[in-house]
């Protein structure tokens, strides 16, 4: 019966149920290891206290920049916490548990695939979004609060941003020897994305040229025009809208989100090892 | 004990690009049983293992484990199973405690944590990081893992590699103590006296195919007993006999071994008779058998005799191939 066989064959991976209470398990693990492991740790709490610092001498700035300033350095802070906690920290995390064989062990266990890469990565997620809150209060405290015209995007960027970088982070993982080549797989990804996603220059600055219409696709940009619309108000022209309007403006950055995250599972599926090689 | 499978697999193959590891394995573990898969590095015991832990799809033939696919129907059955893999590992920054509860947590019907670390005499380590563990503490805890989620059925793939002796048998009590509670166990191990110590049935894999089952006991009495001396004279001198100065001896297999030293090795199905032929012949002639060793075959013996087999078949192998 050939049937039996290509039946057999197509298995694939198990299904992506995932339970709360699993994921909680295995991330309060991975926390604990977070805390133990100083390297992390200190990646993980040196950017929130920087970034205090930062915002701390930033006061003096006049009025008319104060709306524009502050949305744009909440998202300074929370792109380097996407791309360094959740990006960097995460693909060295998979790397270290796939190395020391806990992800094989978790294989033979109840736990999905999703669940074990979920309860990996939750820790992360803590971090970025503890850190984008952070940012909201010294914002707040230090220069002129923001309007928050749209706080919902806000929520979209960083926890849209997470999961599309938690997957990119399965990919890159898979790609990496060892945890020390992890410094070197994910430099691309950082490398190419940061000068696009629109940290400094101003919003409308660079706007309507070849590199913009590039940077627009780039994974990190949409996460910079999701914060600045929902923190702001601003579109990338440095229009200040209305709520109504921000949803509008709010479509092609979710769409380029959702792209690329699709495209990060799929890279995930295709790299993505659960055991060393041999 | 009831003869329902509880493992059953039919014609079972699996392929890694053109080498075939596992070759049409069929093999049933019924519920209570142990059977202890045996083979030789490189028999194909952890690729067949895997198949049957749901691990890997099979490229062939039948698997079932309580009545389902374990590779695609894991979800239904992975709660009944409890897996100690060859190797497996930890994170050596988490306590024994802290592994155990994350273990635990993942699990739908765990075990007190507390209970089964006292069960593999780790609870004074509890509090332990793992990094810190010896190789036979870590593989201790490996077992607890195992047999925290209470499993029906139990797939142990060298659980005393490592293990002082007296940990090995504590290991084995524990298992022993899972069997009679009614947990199925399939086991494989190199040692072959964990193998006699342990299992109901026994089943060697060999170049990716079963090529015997049985108890200890079936498969100790297909194999010859053993019989080796040395022959002196009066005197005390050594003689060396010839093939032909030897009585005829009705149950020896093969032409008897002698060596420079005089040393006569033979094997026999009927060690009695022959052993009593033997000393009458000795005694008639006032000859000494020093260094006298009668015994009969163990399962070591039988499976390093089904190991020289195998070269054989590999030499077969060689010459079809050519």
């Amino acid at each position: 019966m050939t049937t039996t066989i290509s039946n057999a064959r197509r298995s694939a991976t198990p299904t992506a149920t995932i339970s709360p209470r699993r994921v909680a398990v295995l991330a309060r693990a991975e926390l604990r290891l977070l805390v133990r492991n100083r390297t992390a740790l200190f990646n993980a709490l040196l950017l929130p206290a920087a970034t205090v610092g930062l915002f701390s001498t930033m006061g003096g700035l006049g009025d008319e920049a104060a709306g524009v300033v502050g949305p744009m350095l909440l998202n300074i802070l929370t792109i380097m916490a996407l791309a360094l906690v959740v990006y960097y920290n995460l693909t060295v995390a998979y790397v270290a548990r796939r190395e020391e064989l806990v992800l094989k062990r978790y294989l033979v266990g109840e736990a999905s695939r999703a669940e074990i890469l979920a309860g990996a990565a939750a820790p992360a997620f803590a971090v970025a979004l503890a850190q984008t809150v952070l940012g909201v209060v010294a914002v707040s405290v230090f220069l002129e609060p923001p309007a928050f015209v749209n706080p919902l995007l806000m929520i979209v960027a960083v926890v849209g941003g997470a999961v599309m970088l938690t997957t990119l982070a399965a990919a890159t993982s898979g790609l990496s020897r060892t945890v020390e080549s992890a410094q070197l797989t994910t430099l691309p990804l950082l490398i190419v994305a940061l000068p696009f996603a629109g940290l400094f220059g101003g919003p409308g600055a660079s706007s309507g040229g070849v590199l913009d219409t590039i940077g627009t696709f780039t994974p990190l940009r949409p996460i910079t025009d999701l914060m600045l619309l929902g923190a702001g108000g601003l579109d990338g022209d440095g229009q200040v809208l209305t709520l109504a309007e921000t949803f509008a403006a709010a479509r092609l950055p979710v769409a380029v989100l959702i792209a690329w995250t699709i495209l990060g599972q799929f890279a995930a599926r295709r790299w993505m090892r659960w055991e060393p090689r041999r | 004990m009831t003869s329902e499978p509880i493992v059953h697999v039919r014609g079972a193959r699996r392929r890694y690009g053109t080498f075939e590891a596992v070759r049409g394995v069929d093999l049933d573990v019924r519920r209570g049983e142990l059977v202890a898969l045996l083979g030789t590095n490189g028999a194909g015991r952890t690729s067949f293992v895997e198949l049957v832990e749901g691990l890997a799809p099979s490229d062939g033939g039948t698997v079932r484990v309580l009545g389902r696919d374990p590779y695609r129907q894991r979800r239904e059955i992975v709660a009944s199973l409890g897996i100690m893999l060859q190797s497996a590992g930890f994170s050596g920054d988490l306590t024994v405690a802290e592994t155990a509860r994350t273990w635990a947590g993942t699990l739908t019907r765990p075990r007190a944590v507390d209970e089964v670390l006292a069960a593999v005499d780790l609870s004074h380590r509890a509090d332990v990081r793992v990094a810190s563990l010896s190789g036979g503490e870590k593989r201790r805890l490996d077992l607890a893992l195992a047999i925290m989620g209470d499993p029906e059925v139990l797939f142990l793939d060298e659980p005393t590699t490592g293990l002082d002796p007296e940990s090995r048998r504590a290991t084995w009590r524990l298992v022993q103590g899972m069997l009679a509670r009614g947990t199925t166990v399939l086991l494989t191990t190199h040692y072959l006296e964990e193998a006699e110590e342990l299992a109901d049935r026994i089943a060697i894999l060999q170049g990716g195919r079963i090529v015997r089952t049985g108890s200890v006991a079936d498969i100790v009495a297909a194999e010859p007993a053993r019989l080796e001396f040395v022959v002196r004279n009066r005197g005390g001198r050594e003689v060396v006999p010839t093939v032909d100065d030897l009585p005829s001896l009705e149950g020896v297999v093969d032409v008897p071994e002698i060596d420079r030293t005089g040393r006569v090795r033979l094997r026999t199905t009927t060690l009695q008779d022959d052993l009593f032929t033997l000393l009458q012949w000795a005694d008639a002639r006032q000859l000494r058998l020093d260094d006298l060793d009668a015994r009969s075959a163990s399962l070591e013996q039988a499976f390093l005799a089904m190991d020289d087999d195998r070269n054989d078949t590999r030499n077969d192998d060689t010459e079809v191939a050519a």
